[in-house]
C-alpha cells in the first residue's frame, strides 16, 4: 500500500485548513469520499480535489507535495501515524498532536508543535515564532514530544512550555523559552535578547554564551549527571544532536528567571 | 549420588515466594559505587530481622549503566512489596543518597513500579528538578557535591527467596574454603544475591525453639558440637557445616546458582574433606518452591 499523496495543484490565494487531512479522519474512507472532503479557505470551502491530486492509499502515512506557507493546521490533533510535507507548511503545524510524527522537508510558519501533546515534530529549515508555545491566552504550551528544527526559529520559541524537548540546530530568536513552566529547548546557535523571560522552570541548553538578562544569576561550573542521559536520548534523531562528539556534561550555570520563582536553568556549554 | 567422592543427599532446599527488586548505583569510580553498593545491602542478611535479603549482583561496566560510569547492581527481596518499597527508600536515602558521586537507576524496567527517588527528592527542599528522558522520569537533587541524579521508581517483581545448601566437611577451614569456591562461581550467575556475610552463613536455623519468643534457632540436627547430644544428622567425621542461601527472581535461577555452587564445592571432592551436600527444608509444609540436589545435579 502506499502512501496516501495530496499534490497541490497550485498556489492557493488564502490559507487553508488542512485539519481534516490527518490519518484518523481519513481511516475506512474511499479514495472517491476523501477526494469530496471540504476544506476552509478564507470564507470559503472547496473540496480536496480542487487543491489536490490524490494518489495512493495508505492512510497511516500521508505525504503532502508542492506544499505552501498556505497550507496551516497540518496533521492537527494527529493520533497516530505519520505525515511527510514535501515544501513549506503554514502556521499550526503539529497543533495538538498526541501521537505520531510530521516531518517537514522546507520553513514553517508561525506555531508549530502549538501545544503539542506528545509524538515527534521534525522541520529541516527554520520555524516562525511560538514554536511549541501555548494559543494566546492559554497558559500551557507543548506538554510532551519532542520539536526538532535544522534551521532557525523566531521568537518566543516554547512559551508557557510545560514537558518535552525542542531542539534547535540554528539559531533561536528573542525571548526564547520565555515564560517555560519546565521541559527542555536546547539550541546549537545563538539566541536572541531576554532569553527565558519569566521562565518558572525548565532548562534551556546552550552551546553559545548568551546575553542573559539581570534576573539569571550565575550558580558556577558544574559537571551534571543527567546531560550524558539527555544525549543518549537524541541518538536515535537524524540530526547533529545525535552525534556523540557535540554532547557535554561540563556547564556554566545560570539560576533563572528570579522575578519569576527562579527554578528555571540557563545551561551553556563550557569550552 | 557421589560426586567426586562427595555425597550429595536425596533431600530438597524449601524456598519462598517474595518480591524483589533491582537497583543500579553509580559513581565517580568502582570503589564509590562499590561502597554505596556495600552500604545499601548492609544489615539485609535474612528477613527474619532485617526485614529484607540484599545483596551485590555484580559489577557493571561503564557500558552498560544509564549514565556511562562504573556501576554496581543490587537486588534486595522482602515478603512483601510495602515492606520492600519501605526497606528500598530508606536504605536508597541513607546509604546512596549520601554516598559522594553516586547517582542511582531502576534495575528493572517492568513490573510494578515502586518509588527509589521519587520521594527522595523532597531532600531538595523544592530545588529538586526532574527530567523525563525517553518516558523515564529523573530527579536531579542538589547535594553538597553537586546533584544527586535519581530514577523516579524501579520495577518490582515476583521472586523466590531461600534456596539454599549445606556443605558438610571434615573440618571448618575445607567447609569455608568449599563455600569460597561456591560463592565465586555463583556470583558469576545474573538475577541471584547470596545475602548472609560473604554469602556463607554458618548459623543455620530450623523453625521454632524451646523459647516462646522465638521464631527460630539453631539448626541442632547439623551443629557437630551436638553429634552425641540431639538427634543428630551428621556421621562421625563432620566437624562443619555451611551453608549457602540463595535469593533469585526465578527458581530457574536458583537452579542455575544451586548447579554451579555445588559443583565447585565437588569439584574440590573429598580429597579436601568434603563429604555430603545436603539442604534444608521444612518437610515440603511451608514453601512452594522445592530445590531437589540429586535432579539439580543430574
Amino acid at each position: 500500500m502506499s502512501a496516501l499523496t495530496f499534490t497541490l495543484k497550485h498556489r492557493p490565494d488564502q490559507g487553508v485548513d488542512m485539519s481534516p487531512l490527518v490519518p484518523h479522519l481519513l481511516e475506512g474512507l474511499e479514495p472517491k469520499e476523501i477526494a469530496a472532503l471540504e476544506l476552509q479557505t478564507g470564507k470559503r470551502k472547496v473540496r480536496v480535489d480542487e487543491l489536490f491530486t490524490i494518489s495512493g492509499s495508505d492512510t497511516q502515512a500521508i505525504v503532502i507535495k508542492n506544499s505552501v506557507a498556505k497550507l496551516d493546521f497540518i496533521g492537527k490533533e494527529l493520533q497516530d501515524g505519520s505525515i511527510k510535507v514535501e515544501g513549506d507548511a503554514g502556521a499550526y503545524l503539529g497543533f495538538g498532536i498526541k501521537s505520531g510524527e510530521i516531518i517537514v522537508d522546507g520553513n514553517v510558519g508561525l506555531y508549530a508543535g502549538c501545544e503539542m501533546k506528545k509524538g515527534f515534530i521534525k522541520i529541516s529549515g527554520n520555524a516562525g515564532d511560538f514554536l511549541g508555545g501555548a494559543l494566546p491566552g492559554n497558559k500551557m504550551g507543548m506538554k510532551g514530544g519532542t520539536i526538532l528544527v535544522k534551521g532557525n526559529v523566531g521568537e518566543r520559541a516554547g512559551d508557557h512550555m510545560r514537558r518535552g524537548n525542542i531542539l534547535i540546530e540554528g539559531n533561536a530568536g528573542d525571548y526564547c523559552g520565555s515564560r517555560m513552566t519546565a521541559g527542555t529547548i536546547a539550541v546549537m546557535g545563538q539566541t536572541g535578547r531576554f532569553l527565558g523571560y519569566a521562565m518558572r522552570r525548565g532548562t534551556l541548553l546552550l552551546w553559545n554564551q548568551p546575553q542573559l538578562s539581570a534576573s539569571f544569576n550565575d550558580c558556577g561550573a558544574h559537571t551534571l549527571a543527567f546531560l550524558p542521559i539527555l544525549f543518549a536520548s537524541f541518538k536515535k534523531l537524524n540530526s547533529k544532536f545525535a552525534d556523540a562528539s557535540i554532547a557535554f556534561n561540563r556547564v556554566q550555570r545560570y539560576a533563572g528567571d528570579m522575578s519569576e520563582i527562579g527554578r528555571g536553568e540557563v545551561l551553556v556549554k563550557l569550552k | 549420588m557421589i560426586i567426586n567422592g562427595v555425597t550429595i543427599d536425596a533431600t530438597f532446599a524449601e524456598a519462598f515466594p517474595m518480591k524483589a527488586t533491582r537497583a543500579i548505583i553509580t559513581a565517580q569510580n568502582e570503589k564509590w559505587a562499590m561502597i554505596s553498593a556495600q552500604a545499601m545491602t548492609g544489615f539485609a542478611t535474612s528477613v527474619i530481622a532485617c526485614g529484607c535479603e540484599a545483596g551485590i549482583e555484580r559489577v557493571l561496566d561503564p557500558s552498560e549503566t544509564p549514565d556511562g560510569r562504573p556501576g554496581v547492581s543490587i537486588m534486595i527481596f522482602a515478603m512483601g512489596g510495602k515492606g520492600l518499597a519501605k526497606q528500598l527508600e530508606t536504605r536508597a536515602g541513607q546509604c546512596v543518597l549520601t554516598s559522594p558521586t553516586s547517582a542511582l537507576f531502576a534495575g528493572i524496567d517492568g513490573g510494578t513500579r515502586i518509588a527509589l527517588g521519587k520521594n527522595l527528592r523532597y531532600f531538595g527542599d523544592g530545588f529538586q528538578a526532574s527530567k523525563l528522558i525517553d518516558g523515564k522520569r529523573y530527579w536531579r537533587i542538589p547535594v553538597m557535591d553537586g546533584e544527586f541524579l535519581a530514577e523516579a521508581t524501579t520495577g518490582q517483581v515476583e521472586a523466590v527467596g531461600g534456596g539454599n545448601f549445606l556443605v558438610l566437611a571434615e573440618s571448618q577451614p575445607q567447609a569455608l574454603a568449599a563455600c569460597e569456591a561456591a560463592i565465586e562461581e555463583m556470583r558469576k550467575i545474573p538475577n541471584v544475591i547470596m545475602p548472609f556475610p560473604g554469602g556463607v552463613v554458618r548459623s543455620g536455623s530450623k523453625v521454632g525453639s524451646k523459647y516462646k519468643s522465638l521464631g527460630a534457632s539453631t539448626n541442632d540436627a547439623f551443629c557437630p558440637t551436638l553429634k552425641g547430644a540431639t538427634k543428630t544428622d551428621l556421621s562421625p567425621e563432620i566437624e562443619s557445616v555451611m551453608e549457602i542461601v540463595i535469593d533469585g527472581l526465578t527458581k530457574e535461577d536458583i537452579d542455575k546458582a544451586m548447579r554451579v555452587g555445588i559443583q565447585a564445592v565437588c569439584d574440590l571432592g573429598a580429597a579436601n574433606g568434603i563429604k555430603r551436600i545436603s539442604a534444608g527444608n521444612y518437610g515440603g509444609k511451608l514453601g512452594p518452591f522445592h530445590f531437589h540436589l540429586q535432579e539439580i545435579m543430574a
